[in-house]
């Protein structure tokens, strides 16, 4: 079944492609069906090669034909197939058909339905690339290739302008990560002469010891471009923004696939990470700090797609945390529940607006329990797995991270000082938050009393990704993933029972809580939060931390000031100066010719005084 | 007969008078006739300090150049009014400020 | 005492000068100019060359002027062209002309100041000037004549009247080339 992976990718992109050369002459049934099944059939695909691998256990490589051949270099386009690289593909062709499934209906009024799918047939056909690239430049095409399609699909609604900006803040703000990427690129070239991940990173290993300078340089780089992509801190201002496009392009590309392969790239080059512990920790440092202040953001946002976009920056920040410390496989793990429950809760919205004639703020919804019960349920379940109440998928993938963050110790610090339980208690504090912030968003649009009335009901082409996403949101924890041949395994120690019972506990009492302030509103927390640093608070957490008037008093308005200033060219003024100059001169001797004889008799007299004059000094 | 002892600067001052004078005439008359007058009078002027340094040299250059002079004085006034004639025939004016259509 | 005479001389010279350039009727002026290219002849007598002094009353006076007071009379100016004279210099006219040429005046005479000590007065005859002439500067002569032959065929042809069609307005007269007018009645 091996000989048939390069089948994966082609699929949808065989699709995009035909999509885009009929432009939308063919009926809408043919491009749903394409659309959706291309993807479908290379989930098929994916799983059959799956389980042909799991009896295999060797690394695969599949050379395709080489790409170019400049010197020595001589990159190729090949797919390697490890465990790692089945696990995402099935995330990313399995979930990505339930998407598609579920956008045939929510697109069934658009009049761009054709363009839709061309473009989210080759996003997956792009991610796909990505993942199974064999060498670090054909995953960089990958990369850019989601980048561009996630520039399309965010401003696909182009006639607002208000779209083109979100989508151009999202390709500029990743843009500023890829070429982070590609310096590291360059740097890992020259240093080892291969972009081909496996033969890389055992040069590397051979070059470099443990803490030298240039892997660490190295790592940086590579990890500011996971940073860009994955909308971390702080490069993460593009995702909220980004929530302008389609509800199903929020699911696929900015929770469960392009948002993820920040953390593909640091698993997958994870010797590099291995090599440079300062950044390794700095990789932890930073998810911890984004997972909070999302988290913080996330409470106080009333756009339901917001909430969950910074409840998406707040998940990756905990994949983060877990590559930091050394736990990739949960970091794996994470991304792949992740997937399930945030795409979840990304269709279940998606149908909230969609029957609500396209309501966002959540204050103006209200009681749709019994009115849209398929949602409901769906968030209800959904939201579960996010803030990891016990036994559903997200309780065993938050967990083993937040153990491994309290065990973990990094050469990087002096010994004295121990940063695990730091750690730990941040995550902790983030899983508080998110149970909060997910409970409030379902006590809010589906408890009390109606607002806003539903128009239709969903049907079974939405229904059905969300019940299939909803059981995998439950019974998705209940296998471990086969990444030990992948990863080296995460150094064990015994952790204190009372550390394992406030992991469990933080997520419950948090849902406590939830409910004792917007189910029954029985703590009196109105007086705190009307109060002025309550208000002046949850100002400045609603606007994300002040981070993006940050960035546009720092970096737009001196960047767009200075374009306007350059407009007018001011250069220009010495030539156009030189040029009136020439002209007023030419004015002013020209009228010095008046054509009278007086005026030119009295002008030689005067040259002849001047004449004089000159002489006479002489003499 | 020498002993008439009339300093040459003194002619020469005289010269120099009557040609500024001829030359303040010529820019400020507008009339054709009055500039062409002005015109004799600066070559009058010229012709005396010529006669007159003939005389302090002691040659008669001073007075052939004075004949000279004349001729050309003579020449240029002829030619002259006839072009005064055809200027009053066809600019109905002799105002010279009018005659200026070799303006810039 | 011929310097005396001298001065005498060349105050009438200077003063019907200056009043020939200020008149507003143009015979009255031409009137003074003669008074003034005699009062010049005087001073040529006095400078001891009778014979320029001679020349100079026969042709400057004699022929040059009288050839103005021709036209002027063949002009026909009247009391209206007297009339538009005067009212053509008023103060803003004259200021400037009489600036600029005091200026050259002041520098002339301080050039001319700078050197001193020649005295005027040998007395050189006709003999002594037509044997100069037609001796080293015979060529000046023939050179002479011919200008004044082409002043001759030159006068004739520009003051020449052509008679043609009616001419128009806007009749380009850059070249002085063939034109009719028909009236003789003028304007100035």
């Amino acid at each position: 079944m091996m000989q048939y992976i390069w089948l994966i990718p082609l699929l949808p992109f065989l699709s995009s492609v035909l999509l885009i050369l009929t432009a939308g002459k063919m009926p809408r049934r043919i491009v749903a069906f394409m659309g959706s099944g291309s993807v479908g059939l290379a989930a098929l695909i994916v799983l059959s090669v799956g389980m042909g691998y799991m009896q295999s256990a060797t690394p695969h490589t599949l050379h395709l034909w080489t790409w170019m051949q400049i010197g020595n270099f001589s990159p190729g386009f090949a797919f390697y197939v490890d465990h790692l690289t089945i696990v995402m593909m099935s995330v990313i062709t399995g979930v990505g058909f339930l998407i598609h499934l579920y956008s045939t209906e929510f697109m069934q009024d658009d009049s761009d339905y054709s363009r839709y799918f061309a473009y989210m047939n080759m996003f997956v056909a792009a991610m796909l690339v990505l993942v199974l690239a064999d060498n670090l430049l054909l995953l960089y095409l990958g990369w850019e290739g989601v980048g561009v399609c996630s520039y399309l699909l965010v401003g696909f609604w182009y006639k607002d302008p208000a779209n083109g900006a979100a989508s151009r803040k999202a390709f500029v703000v990743t843009r500023v990560g890829d070429t982070a990427m590609a310096l590291g690129l360059f740097l890992l070239f020259t240093e080892l002469g291969t972009l081909q991940i496996q033969p890389m990173l055992e040069a590397a290993n051979n070059t470099w010891a443990i803490g030298d300078n240039i892997p660490a340089i190295a790592a940086l780089l590579l990890l500011g471009g996971a940073v860009g992509k994955s909308a971390q801190l702080p490069l993460h201002t593009w995702l909220p923004d980004a929530m302008a496009g389609p509800t199903p392009v929020s699911a696929l590309i900015h929770a469960a696939t392009m948002v993820t392969a920040g953390v593909y790239l640091i698993a997958r080059t994870h010797d590099l990470f291995v090599l440079a512990p300062d950044v390794q920790i700095l990789v932890a440092l930073i998810g911890l700090a984004t997972l909070l202040l999302a988290a913080f953001t996330a409470l106080n946002q009333h756009d339901i797609k917001r909430i969950l976009a910074y409840s998406t920056i707040s998940q990756i920040g905990y994949m983060f945390l877990a590559l930091g410390v050394g736990a990739w496989s949960s970091g794996i793990f994470h991304l792949m529940t992740h997937a399930f429950f945030k795409a979840l809760l990304f269709l279940a919205a998606g149908a909230v607006i969609h029957c609500l004639h396209h309501e966002h703020n959540i204050f103006k919804m209200g009681g749709l329990r019994t009115k849209l019960p398929v949602v409901f349920w769906s968030f209800v379940l959904g939201s579960a797995a996010l803030a990891a109440l016990p036994f559903t998928s997200g309780f065993f993938s938050k967990d083993p991270i937040l153990l491994s963050a309290f065990s973990a110790h990094s050469s990087a610090l002096d010994s004295g000082f121990n940063l695990g339980p730091w750690l730990w208690a941040g995550g902790v504090l983030g899983a508080f938050l998110t149970a909060l912030y997910s409970a409030r968003l379902v006590f809010v649009v589906f408890f009390g009393e109606a607002k806003t009335e539903p128009d239709k009901q969903p049907g079974w082409r939405m229904a059905v990704p969300l019940s299939i996403l909803c059981i995998l949101s439950i019974v998705g924890g209940a296998f471990t993933l086969p990444l030990a041949s992948v990863f080296p395994a995460a150094s064990e120690h015994a952790v204190s029972g009372l550390v394992h019972v406030i992991s469990i506990a933080t997520p419950i009492v948090g849902l406590l809580i939830a409910t004792l302030v917007y189910f029954k509103p029985v703590l009196p927390i109105n007086k705190f939060t009307d109060s002025g640093t309550g208000t002046a608070l949850r100002g400045f957490w609603h606007r994300g931390w002040g981070i993006d008037t940050l960035y546009d008093w720092v970096l737009v308005k001196p960047y767009v000031g200075l374009s306007a200033a350059m407009k007018s060219e001011w250069l220009d003024t010495i030539y156009h100066g030189v040029v009136s100059l020439a002209r007023s001169l030419n004015v002013w001797l020209s009228s010095l010719q008046t054509g009278k004889m007086r005026w030119y008799a009295t002008g030689m007299a005067f040259g002849l005084i001047v004449l004089l004059t000159l002489v006479g000094w002489g003499v | 007969m020498d002993g008439l002892a009339i300093p040459l600067n003194h002619v020469l001052i005289v010269a120099t008078l009557l040609f500024v004078t001829g030359l303040a005439g010529l820019m400020f008359r507008r009339n054709i006739i009055f500039i062409l007058m002005a015109l004799e009078v600066m070559l009058n002027a010229a012709a005396l300090a010529f006669v007159a340094a003939g005389t302090a040299w002691q040659q008669a250059d001073g007075q052939v150049i004075f004949m000279l002079i004349l001729a050309v004085a003579a020449a240029e006034v002829s030619v002259g009014l006839g072009l005064v004639l055809q200027i009053q025939r066809r600019f109905k004016t002799l105002d010279m400020d009018q005659a200026r259509r070799l303006n810039g | 005492m011929e310097l005396i005479l001298f001065y005498i001389a060349s105050g009438v010279a200077l003063f019907a000068t200056v009043f020939a350039l200020t008149r507003s009727n143009a015979t009255h002026a031409l009137i003074y100019l003669i008074v003034s290219i005699l009062a010049v002849a005087v001073i040529f007598f006095l400078l001891g060359a009778p014979f320029a002094a001679a020349l100079e009353i026969v042709i400057y006076a004699g022929a040059i002027m009288v050839l103005f007071v021709f036209v002027i009379m063949m002009l026909n100016l009247g009391e209206a062209g007297t009339e538009r004279e005067r009212q053509r210099m008023h103060p803003a006219v004259w200021i400037l002309p009489t600036v600029l040429s005091a200026v050259l005046l002041v520098e002339m005479l301080i050039v001319i100041t700078k050197f001193d000590g020649a005295q005027t007065g040998a007395l050189i005859g006709a003999k002594q000037v037509g044997l100069t002439l037609f001796g080293p500067y015979v060529l000046a002569v023939e050179i002479a004549s011919m200008l004044l032959l082409a002043g001759l065929v030159g006068a004739y042809h520009v003051g020449r009247r052509f008679r043609l069609s009616e001419p128009s307005e806007e009749q380009d007269l850059s070249v002085i080339g063939p034109d009719s007018s028909t009236t003789d009645e003028v304007n100035s």
